[in-house]
């Protein structure tokens, strides 16, 4: 009886049509990767249990009201900050790039942290200064977001800076960044871009030019984009079938469990699939920002909204960069590629989403 | 804590807050759209091409090379057919460490230091991705070890092959040669004939021998399958094929036992036998010894025994009977007699006598019989039977060069025969424009003296002297030699004739060729040069012996000390044909500083005829056929 009060009131902070939706898409995602993985019962169950572990998470996240979250904002910053400073000074490199910590435990990549915890940091602040808000406070924000981003962009992890920076310039543009400010920094940007391309690493520059014309080097950098480009082309309006995909059982794909798991999906079920994926998409980015709208707080609007807007920015970079039209960035396409941890801190971002929108009667009160 | 006068304000904001939703909902529709148009993009406007490039990812033509034909006896004897076996094969383009890659294959299954060099060898010679044998002839434990432990070793394949395999081993590897892998010349001279589509597939080809000159019929045509493949280019399944037609066989005129037995008769000399069908031109017996084992040569042979066979002062790797000309020495006088009847220069009865030397008018200088003292007096028939050199001296003074010349040549002197071989060598019948093209010197009386034996310019090749002793024994008609008498098509079974050709009819007095025919029987009885060696045989022979002389040690050549007296020594010549009333045999044999025809040639034509006319083996050991050499024999 007390089991199910208890039941009942861990999923009282459950977001039904939210859940459903992404429960849809996780299914989607299980035969996708089923596919994907060369039907693989071993890989099936551990995206699975990945799921199961998000969907925990998310529970729990849930169940936190917001003003606890509030206050974890700050130390889980300042942390975020100290570890990306210990990666590098002390981090591991792999792969030429110096991403990893090693805790003697396990090992870390504190620039996940930061896609939480950055949104979290600046909504704190804004939540902060509510009432006395006035330019400058953009500027310190500004400021807040920089740090990471400057430590991850210099990792190199350009992506994930990137992303970074957007979940934090989503926080601004909520916060009420005025516009001439956001347009003048647009134009600052198409201004530095000049400049910015020599900071960019070799192998960055090759992917922005293997976008323009992936043929350049087809075996190379090109090799992925002409194949998961031919992949998605021959699925045509209602793709080759499932389990059919002939550019992905016959190895042509590369990471296509992971990054390029759009790739599979889209030849083998077409524009129709797509159109359908994009709809639950949008459906999801909908509701999101629903609970972002009818937020009680500047705190929780903030975070839901930016939350939201990160959530759109990965699908959308991820399937930009399989169809071909952004670069090739490790972007995964969220709760569709394989990995746990990525699967984690999105799941994490709906909990919090369902937090605010359920604890808002208990805030008011 | 409550801030009641900012209760406007905060209504203010969440309009303003709400205003930047709905822009951030604006935002993220246009940018689906966008994603949503460059999906209808790629995936309607673009299909076709799209659809097509996928189809070409993953569909390759891989293409089945055929079987290669069998070569076959007279008898049906296999002497080069293949088997199948399983090779360790590394494509070193896909190999990262190949030192280690070796090294670690070392640990699974033996690797010989012979065999890590053959592999360096065919690395430096190979095409690029290609993959090249490191061992062959695995067995099924070395198979099991290797397959267990592949995913070990990136480029590392086992593969089940075809494998090019000469049962008779060193027998007659001159004429059969061997084949080898496809190496860049060959590759330039398919590509020249316009077969290279052919040959997508195949790693071998006809190097030397019949498996070069019939690489053509050998070697078959390749099928294909298309196959769905991954990026790897692993096959993963077949969608289609076209079967590859196998190489015809050839079946040859060569007698493979004949062949044991002549080469089992030259004992340790050095030399070359050409046995030949006078009716047909069909090679019954080609030996060239030393010889080598052509299944050495099949997948890249190993340095050191390349070094050992190319570097042996036997130079077992020339084919003596084809590329070496020597001088015919004696063996030209019969066809000088014949000369000499034809123009009526000469009559049979016609006597001479021998003081032992012949001198030209107005000249002191003697050309010296082989027989101090000289034969006294000499018609035709004796002149053969004890092989007068000074009535030859003589009857090529009277007969001159250009007759000479103009009547050898019919016999097919000093040009090539036309066999079915590669490499044949034209020998020297001189003549005032061949020597004005050479030297731009005038002809001397003198050089037409000694031509008259055979010597000075005179150069033939065993492979000549054959053809022209099978014209004379079938009565001036010199058929083309050949080796092959039969091409077995792959596909129907069907054995089609390879018809003989007529090189020369020539034009021949029967009663002169009975003249010199008779002398000829007589070389072989009591009296005669080869009488020793013909002994006792029951049938006639007719025989001409001969000697060449080694004018001196080439360049380049190290001798053994001991061995440079006898490699000075003359070498023997021989020629024969048997019955003499019905032939059915003709051969040439040269020995290699034999001395005397008679004496180390005659020996070795004798066993030949012996075992061809009567099928008996050599008295003294009993030849057993090579291993692998009987048996049943398919067409595929």
């Amino acid at each position: 009886m007390r089991i199910r009060r208890w039941l009942l009131k861990v999923l009282s902070h459950i977001d039904a049509p939210l859940l459903l939706l992404l429960l849809t898409l996780m299914l989607m995602s299980l035969f996708v990767q089923y596919s994907a993985a060369s039907q693989s019962d071993a890989r099936l169950l551990s995206h699975g249990l990945n799921m199961l572990v998000a969907l925990g998470v998310m529970v729990l996240v849930a169940n936190i009201p917001p003003q606890y979250l509030l206050s974890l904002a700050l130390p889980l910053y300042v942390v975020g900050v100290l570890l990306l400073l210990g990666v590098a000074t002390a981090g591991e490199v792999v792969n030429g790039s110096r991403r990893w910590l090693d805790l003697g435990v396990t090992r870390i990549q504190p620039s996940e942290i930061m896609k939480i915890a950055m949104p979290l940091m600046l909504a704190w602040y804004f939540h902060h200064h509510e009432a006395t808000l006035r330019l400058k406070d953009y500027g310190i924000a500004a400021l807040l977001l920089a740090i990471p981003v400057a430590l991850v962009a210099k990792q190199p992890d350009l992506g994930t800076a990137l992303l970074i920076s957007a979940s934090g310039f989503y926080v601004l543009f909520f916060a009420g960044l005025p516009w001439r400010i956001m347009l003048g920094m647009l134009a600052a940007l198409a201004a530095s871009l000049p400049v910015a391309w020599h900071f960019l690493h070799d192998y960055q520059q090759k992917r922005v030019l293997t976008l323009i014309d992936p043929t350049q080097d087809p075996l190379g950098a090109g090799y992925h984009i002409i194949q998961s480009t031919i992949a998605m082309g021959s699925g045509g309006s209602f793709g080759k079938g499932w389990l059919q995909g002939t550019q992905t059982h016959l190895d042509f794909l590369p990471e296509r469990t992971t990054d390029f798991v759009f790739a599979v999906f889209s030849e083998e079920f077409g524009l129709l699939g797509n159109v359908l994926l994009l709809t639950l998409f949008l459906a999801i980015i909908v509701r999101g920002l629903m609970i972002a709208a009818s937020a009680p707080t500047l705190f929780a609007r903030l975070m839901a909204g930016s939350l939201t807007l990160a959530f759109f920015t990965y699908a959308f970079v991820n399937m930009g960069m399989v169809s071909g039209i952004l670069p090739v960035v490790g972007v995964p396409l969220p709760l569709v590629s394989y990995g746990g941890t990525a699967m984690v801190t999105v799941m994490l971002g709906f909990g919090i989403l369902m937090s605010v929108k359920t604890h808002r009667k208990l805030l008011k009160s | 804590m409550s801030r009641p006068a900012q209760l406007r304000n905060y209504q203010l904001e969440l309009a303003g807050f709400r205003q930047r939703v709905v822009i951030a909902a604006g935002f993220v529709v246009v940018l689906f759209l966008l994603l949503l148009a460059r999906f209808f993009y790629v995936q309607v406007l673009e299909y076709q091409r799209y659809h097509t490039l996928a189809e070409n990812n993953r569909i390759t033509v891989v293409p089945t090379p055929p079987n290669r034909g069998l070569i076959l006896d007279r008898h049906g004897v296999v002497m080069a057919h293949n088997y199948s076996a399983y090779t360790l094969e590394i494509t070193p383009s896909k190999t990262g460490d190949l030192d280690a890659t070796i090294n670690g294959l070392a640990q699974l299954v033996e690797i010989t230091p012979a065999q890590r060099k053959r592999f360096a060898k065919l690395m430096a010679e190979s095409r690029n991705f290609e993959a090249l044998p490191l061992r062959t002839r695995l067995t099924d434990e070395e198979v099991a070890k290797l397959a267990a432990n592949r995913y070990r070793f990136p480029g590392v394949e086992v593969k089940a092959r075809l494998f090019r395999q000469y049962p008779l081993g060193a027998s007659a590897s001159h004429l059969l040669g061997y084949i080898g892998r496809i190496n860049d010349a060959d590759l330039k001279r398919l590509d020249e004939e316009g077969v290279m589509a052919n040959y997508r597939g195949s790693d071998h080809i006809g190097k030397v021998g019949i498996e070069q000159s019939y690489e053509t019929e050998l070697h078959g045509i390749t099928g294909a399958e298309q196959v769905e493949t991954d990026a790897g280019g692993h096959a993963v399944r077949t969608l289609s094929r076209i079967n590859p037609v196998s190489g015809n066989s050839l079946v040859l005129y060569l007698d493979s036992k004949l062949q044991a037995v002549a080469e089992k008769a030259f004992g340790s000399y050095r030399g070359a036998l050409v046995a030949i069908d006078p009716k047909t031109g069909g090679v019954l017996a080609f030996v060239s010894t030393p010889g080598f084992d052509p299944n050495l040569f099949v997948d890249g042979i190993d340095t050191a025994s390349w070094n050992a066979l190319n570097d042996s002062p036997d130079k077992p790797l020339l084919n003596r009977a084809l590329r070496s000309a020597y001088p015919e020495g004696s063996t030209i006088k019969p066809f000088m007699a014949l000369a000499g009847l034809s123009y009526g220069v000469r009559k049979p009865s016609d006597t001479i006598f021998d003081p032992g030397y012949f001198s030209l008018p107005n000249s002191s200088h003697r050309y010296r019989d082989w027989k101090a003292g000289g034969h006294g007096m000499v018609d035709m028939h004796k002149s053969i039977v004890q092989s007068c050199d000074t009535y030859y001296y003589r009857l090529a003074n009277d007969l001159g060069i250009d007759r000479m010349h103009a009547f050898l040549s019919q016999f097919g002197f000093g040009r090539k025969t036309g066999i079915d071989m590669e490499g044949e060598v034209a020998g020297v019948l001189p003549s005032r424009e061949w020597k004005a093209k050479r030297s731009r010197q005038p002809w001397y009386p003198g050089e037409t003296v000694i031509a008259g034996i055979g010597q000075g310019y005179n150069l033939v090749t065993p492979l000549q002297l054959a053809v022209a002793t099978a014209a004379l024994a079938n009565g001036g008609i010199a058929f083309r030699p050949q080796l092959v008498q039969a091409i077995i098509d792959s596909r129907t079974g069907q054995r089609r004739a390879v018809l003989p050709q007529v090189l020369n009819r020539i034009k021949l007095n029967p009663a002169d060729l009975q003249v010199v025919v008779a002398a000829m029987e007589d070389v072989t009885r009591p009296g005669g040069t080869a009488a020793a060696a013909n002994a006792g045989a029951p049938y006639l022979i007719a025989a001409k012996t001969g000697t060449a002389q080694v004018v001196g040690i080439k360049q380049g050549e190290k001798y053994d000390a001991r061995r440079v007296l006898a490699r000075h020594r003359d070498h023997a010549v021989y020629i024969a044909f048997a019955p003499a009333d019905a032939p059915r045999i003709a051969l040439a044999v040269l020995v290699e500083n034999g001395m005397h025809g008679g004496t180390t040639a005659a020996p070795i034509a004798r066993a030949v005829m012996d075992y061809y006319l009567l099928g008996k083996l050599p008295k003294s050991e009993v030849l057993k056929a090579p291993a692998g050499a009987t048996g049943e024999v398919h067409a595929d």
